[in-house]
């Protein structure tokens, strides 16, 4: 125990630790999300869905990706070479980047070692997300560019325009959340109010009788407003208009096949997955939840139960909507995000910044006369 | 010892960026330099402990602007072949001119010892709560210029773009939009 405590003590090793962790975590994540939008997907158009490999064809995805890693990369000529390969890549990258700011369970002690379950606890955590989710934009671009086709390139010019657009909403919409947190912990130091750990902390309690002080009971027009651009930012429908199959074919992708289209595909879901995540984290409590008085050994596992049941219930409404509504027109996407999204995004943040502040200081008269 | 070894690497890369922004003939190879150049400098704030410049670095720059160059460089038209012939035939000698005496510069300001603020640093200084305290306190009225100049800015971009100067009609509305 005591050579365990050393190690664990050791930040390199500790990190090292982590970072495997949350990349085999996705990775395992990745397979079972695959195969859960294709079952639900299935079961709401009324067809069976993978049934075959494993139990309840389970088995499907990983029989994919290892038949999509033994088929042949096709490179086409007119490709960007460089450009072209690296374009998974950074694909890949920034989706793996967001998980390591995101807690996933209580954190605990290794006797006088505390250990996180998250891999780094950032101060400007909601900050560092935004930045890496715009990056993931260039992953669409520059692989629809680099393909040298026209489809993809199409694909990449819609990809620009819609990312840039729904990224405004949804950071206007992570603006309140931060508010909320820097009101709740008024007066205290520590680690400031865009930590998500911090953030995850100060939802403990009960907002009203039995329901919990989640954030989405004071902010749930920010939910709502982050949510359907979080739909928009990771290019699922009915924002898809990226890859919309009827009109460009794969869209970005079309020229990319084998593991290099796999890693695309990946990079999809692992989005829909940190999306999910991040809106469990900044307002449905994150990993907290009762633990029922449970004996110890087991009490520990229930913070991960309750980060991962409340993701995934979310990563059930991506799929939902997928599976719900049609693919939007252009014109219909440019309009919702700048004229409907962005001005509401404003007017709440306004709303909420004027309560805030009547809640903090009291209204201006009162001060006057008091 | 790290700071040092992510400075030489960051250094290097900013460095590439800048000259491959320049030299790139494909104008989607320039902003990708410009990317790579914006992104090391977003290192080189995270070693200095400015964590929240770095993050506004990447956001800003890295995620918007240069998406904006990107959009406009593809909707214009990558492929198209850029025109080499030089407008200003005095620019060559005169870039190199402005060379040597940037070089001289350098060297110049290499032998002075610089005010750099209180050493050591403090854990806190490149926090939001921080910046925010003195950009809302000590700095507002600059701050909310700043804003007001680019509002100007993004106006008269608007107003350029959407009433040319010949068109019918142009002036009525640009008197509806005042």
């Amino acid at each position: 125990m005591s050579l365990l405590e050393r190690l664990f003590a050791n930040i390199w090793f500790t990190g090292a630790v982590k970072v495997v962790a949350a990349f085999a975590l996705l990775l395992v994540v990745v397979i079972l999300l695959v195969w859960i939008e294709r079952k639900v997907v299935a079961d709401m158009q009324n067809r069976i869905g993978p049934n075959r490999a494993g139990p309840w064809g389970i088995l499907q995805t990983v029989a994919d990706g290892l038949k999509l890693l033994f088929k042949e990369s096709v490179i086409p000529r007119k490709v960007q070479l460089g450009v072209y390969l690296a374009a998974p890549i950074a694909a890949m990258v920034p989706a793996f980047l967001i998980f390591l700011v995101i807690p996933v369970g209580r954190p605990f002690h290794i006797g006088e070692t505390r250990v996180t379950l998250q891999v780094t606890d950032l101060n400007v955590a909601v900050l560092f997300v935004l930045a890496m989710s715009s990056l993931a934009v260039y992953a669409v671009v520059l692989g629809g560019w680099a393909s040298g086709s026209k489809y993809p390139l199409l694909g990449g010019i819609r990809a620009t325009a819609q990312m840039i657009s729904y990224e405004a909403a949804m950071g206007l919409a992570l603006v309140p959340v931060v508010l909320l947190a820097s009101a709740q912990s008024a007066g205290e130091t520590g680690l400031g109010a865009m930590s998500l750990s911090r953030i995850v902390d100060l939802q403990q309690g009960s907002f009203r009788w039995m329901i919990p002080g989640w954030f989405v009971f004071w902010l749930a027009p920010s939910f709502v407003i982050f949510f359907i651009a979080a739909i928009a930012e990771t290019n699922r429908a009915p924002f898809d208009l990226v890859e919309a199959e009827a009109e460009l074919v794969g869209g970005y992708h079309t020229e990319y096949s084998g593991f290099r289209f796999a890693l695309f595909y990946l990079a999809e879901y692992l989005n829909m997955f940190n999306v999910s995540a991040l809106a469990v984290t900044l307002f449905f409590g994150g990993w907290l939840g009762p633990d029922f008085g449970l004996p110890p050994w087991i009490a520990w596992v229930m913070p991960l139960f309750w980060f991962f049941l409340k993701t995934f219930i979310l990563v059930f409404v991506f799929v939902w909507i997928r599976a719900t509504l049609p693919r939007l027109r252009y014109d219909q996407l440019m309009n919702l995000g700048w004229k409907r999204l962005i001005p509401l995004s404003l007017v709440w943040l306004m709303v909420f910044a004027l309560v805030t502040a009547v809640r903090t200081w009291g209204w201006p008269w009162e001060r006057v006369a008091g | 010892m790290v700071e040092l070894v992510l400075f030489v690497i960051f250094a290097l890369a900013a460095v590439f960026g800048a000259v491959t922004t320049v030299w790139a003939r494909n104008p989607v190879y320039s902003a990708l330099g410009l990317m790579l150049t914006l992104f090391s400098v977003a290192v080189f704030y995270v070693s200095n402990g400015a964590h929240l410049v770095a993050a506004v670095q990447v956001i800003v720059y890295a995620g918007a602007v240069m998406t904006l160059f990107l959009f406009v460089v593809m909707l214009v038209g990558v492929d198209r072949a850029e025109n080499r012939k030089e407008n200003l035939p005095v620019q060559r000698p005169l870039a190199l001119g402005l060379l040597v005496l940037f070089g001289g510069a350098v060297l110049v300001a290499g032998r002075f010892a610089w005010v750099t603020g209180p050493s050591g640093g403090r854990a806190r200084e490149g926090t939001a709560e921080a910046l925010g305290n003195e950009l809302f306190r000590r700095w507002v009225l600059p701050f909310e210029l700043t804003a007001l100049l680019l509002i100007i800015a993004a106006a008269g971009t608007i107003a350029l773009g959407m009433f040319r100067p010949g068109e019918e009609g142009g002036e009525e509305d640009e008197g509806e939009a005042a």
